[in-house]
């Protein structure tokens, strides 16, 4: 350990919310795009599934607000070392798009793309299972541009990097096809519990 | 480290592995097809490939020395032996460990240029009871080591090529001035131009250094004569008006808040969303 002289840090509790080498950011939510956010209305707004699927599909803004409701409330946990605690998402659940679409025995990746073209790649697994959602609304109130509204994926349990903002899609695949961040050095999967946040980690 | 044009994420972008339109592989697609990211509307690819060793290795650094900027900023030169070297307009994270072994670890950019062996410069704002740049400004003496890794994003890089338009505000100048310095150093034909917002001429950071190719926005209190207002289209149109051959590549670096600012001013004065490249401080 390579203890610096003269640094205590912050008066702190242990926090056992808190992954490995991340600071809670409290009332802040800080924005990290690389891009400019995109002026995007729910009525231009689509959201569709394909790659490796019995049917790909498109969803418009009703159709896909017409599916099953299903919230998020928990923690969320950035590359860059906050994490915020007790945020609350409200959308559809990814289970209830992929049932309609059927993914393939095969299908092991996927690639999360974003109205501006920005890419997540992460597997599949970490999709299903009630585990991940496309939302619209935070704290009860729609989704600011600026954090990804009209509509983006949330996958809480990885940096949140994973989850792709202006969500236009996702793309299934048999093999890890790496994002925008992951093709800059970031992690593949991203667990914050396992600080995977850089390629190497 | 690579430059730009030979990474795979420059060439897959080139190749094009769009389907038709915004959309990715339709219905029926072929195998090929299946495996297709859409092509994308902004700078996806990234400028250069970064090591894994280099991004997941944590060195050592020695404070060797440390510069006042203004009331609010220092800079703090780091001895870092193992330094891979970085492109201007990366960043590293640094980390800071407790006796009991706490640790807080945040991003900071690299203010330096690249040619400068074995020392990189941060250069940071004191921020109200910041953890880190607190410790930094009132603890930090030369001879203190720190621990880094980096450098990180291959993004945010500018290796020198391209006509390079950069809109700074605050600390959001620490970056771009890596690559004024490197154009400087390079002696780089390649045109370059900033634009820097600083909220007083007291705390327009690296002020003696900026030369002909900035002009500096004041936003609360300017030299006589000099008028005091956010940045406008006024300052980022006629640069847009002026494009060298092959168009501006624009890097956008300070507060989120600066950052949809500036970057709605350079889409309105027509430069292209896929050229802008943004550096959020959070
Ligand atoms: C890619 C990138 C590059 C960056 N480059 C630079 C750079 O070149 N220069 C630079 O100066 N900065 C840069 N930053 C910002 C930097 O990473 C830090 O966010 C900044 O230095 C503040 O860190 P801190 O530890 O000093 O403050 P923090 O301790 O993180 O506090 C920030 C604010 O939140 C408040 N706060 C947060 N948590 C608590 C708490 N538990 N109790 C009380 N108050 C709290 C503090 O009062 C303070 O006002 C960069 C950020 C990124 C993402």
């Amino acid at each position: 350990m390579n203890v610096t002289r003269g640094f205590a840090g912050r008066p702190r509790a242990a926090d056992p919310g808190l992954p490995p080498g991340q600071y809670d950011a409290r009332d802040e939510w800080p924005v990290l795009s690389a891009e400019v956010t995109p002026d995007l209305s729910p009525a231009d707004w689509t959201f569709r599934v394909d790659g490796l699927v019995e049917r790909t599909r498109t969803w418009d803004w009703d159709e896909a607000r017409a599916l099953p409701a299903s919230a998020y409330a928990g923690d969320i946990h950035c590359v860059t070392g906050w994490s915020k605690f007790g945020v609350e998402f409200g959308g559809v659940s990814l289970d209830a798009f992929f049932s309609v679409v059927r993914p393939h025995g095969s299908a092991t990746h996927a690639v999360a793309y974003s109205h501006t073209g920005y890419t997540s790649s992460l597997p599949l697994a970490d999709l299903t299972g009630g585990r991940a959602w496309i939302v619209w609304e935070y704290g009860g109130k729609p989704l600011p541009a600026e954090h990804g509204g009209p509509a983006r994926l949330v996958v809480p349990h990885l940096y949140f990097w994973k989850s792709t903002k202006w969500i236009a899609g996702i793309t299934l695949l048999d093999h890890d096809e790496p994002g925008f961040w992951e093709q800059n050095g970031y992690h593949a999967r991203g667990n914050p519990w396992k600080e995977q946040r850089y390629s190497g980690d | 480290m690579r430059e730009a044009g030979t990474t795979p994420a420059e060439s897959r972008s080139a190749a094009g592995t769009d389907t038709g339109g915004t959309g990715p592989a339709g219905p029926g697609s072929t195998r090929a097809a299946v495996s297709a990211v859409p092509r994308t509307r902004f700078a996806v690819p990234g400028r250069i490939a970064v090591g894994e060793d280099t991004a997941s290795t944590w060195q050592t650094a020695t404070l060797a020395g440390v510069r006042r900027e203004t009331p609010h900023a220092a800079t703090f030169r780091l001895a870092v032996p193992e330094w891979a070297g970085h492109l201007p307009g990366q960043h590293l994270m640094l980390r800071l460990t407790a006796e009991d072994g706490y640790v807080a670890q945040r991003h900071y950019s690299i203010a330096s240029p690249p040619d400068d062996s074995g020392h990189i410069e941060l250069t940071l704002d004191a921020v109200p009871d910041g953890e880190v740049s607190g410790w930094f400004h009132t603890v930090a003496r030369p001879g203190d080591t720190i621990e880094v890794r980096g450098p990180l994003s291959g993004f945010f890089a500018w290796p020198g090529d391209r006509p390079a338009l950069l809109l700074g505000a605050g600390s959001g100048v620490v970056p771009l001035m890596s690559m004024v310095r490197h154009h400087r150093a390079r002696r780089l034909d390649v045109p370059l131009r900033m634009v820097v917002s600083a909220r007083r001429p007291e705390e327009l950071i690296y002020a003696d250094e900026l030369g002909d190719e900035t002009t500096v926005v004041y936003t609360r209190g300017a030299p006589h004569g000099v008028p005091v207002g956010r940045m406008t289209a006024a300052h980022v149109a006629p640069l847009l008006a002026e494009q060298p051959a092959g168009g501006w590549e624009a890097y956008v670096c300070g507060s989120n808040g600066f950052a949809e600012h500036a970057s709605r001013l350079l889409v309105a004065a027509g430069q292209p969303v896929d050229r802008i490249r943004i550096e959020r401080f959070g």
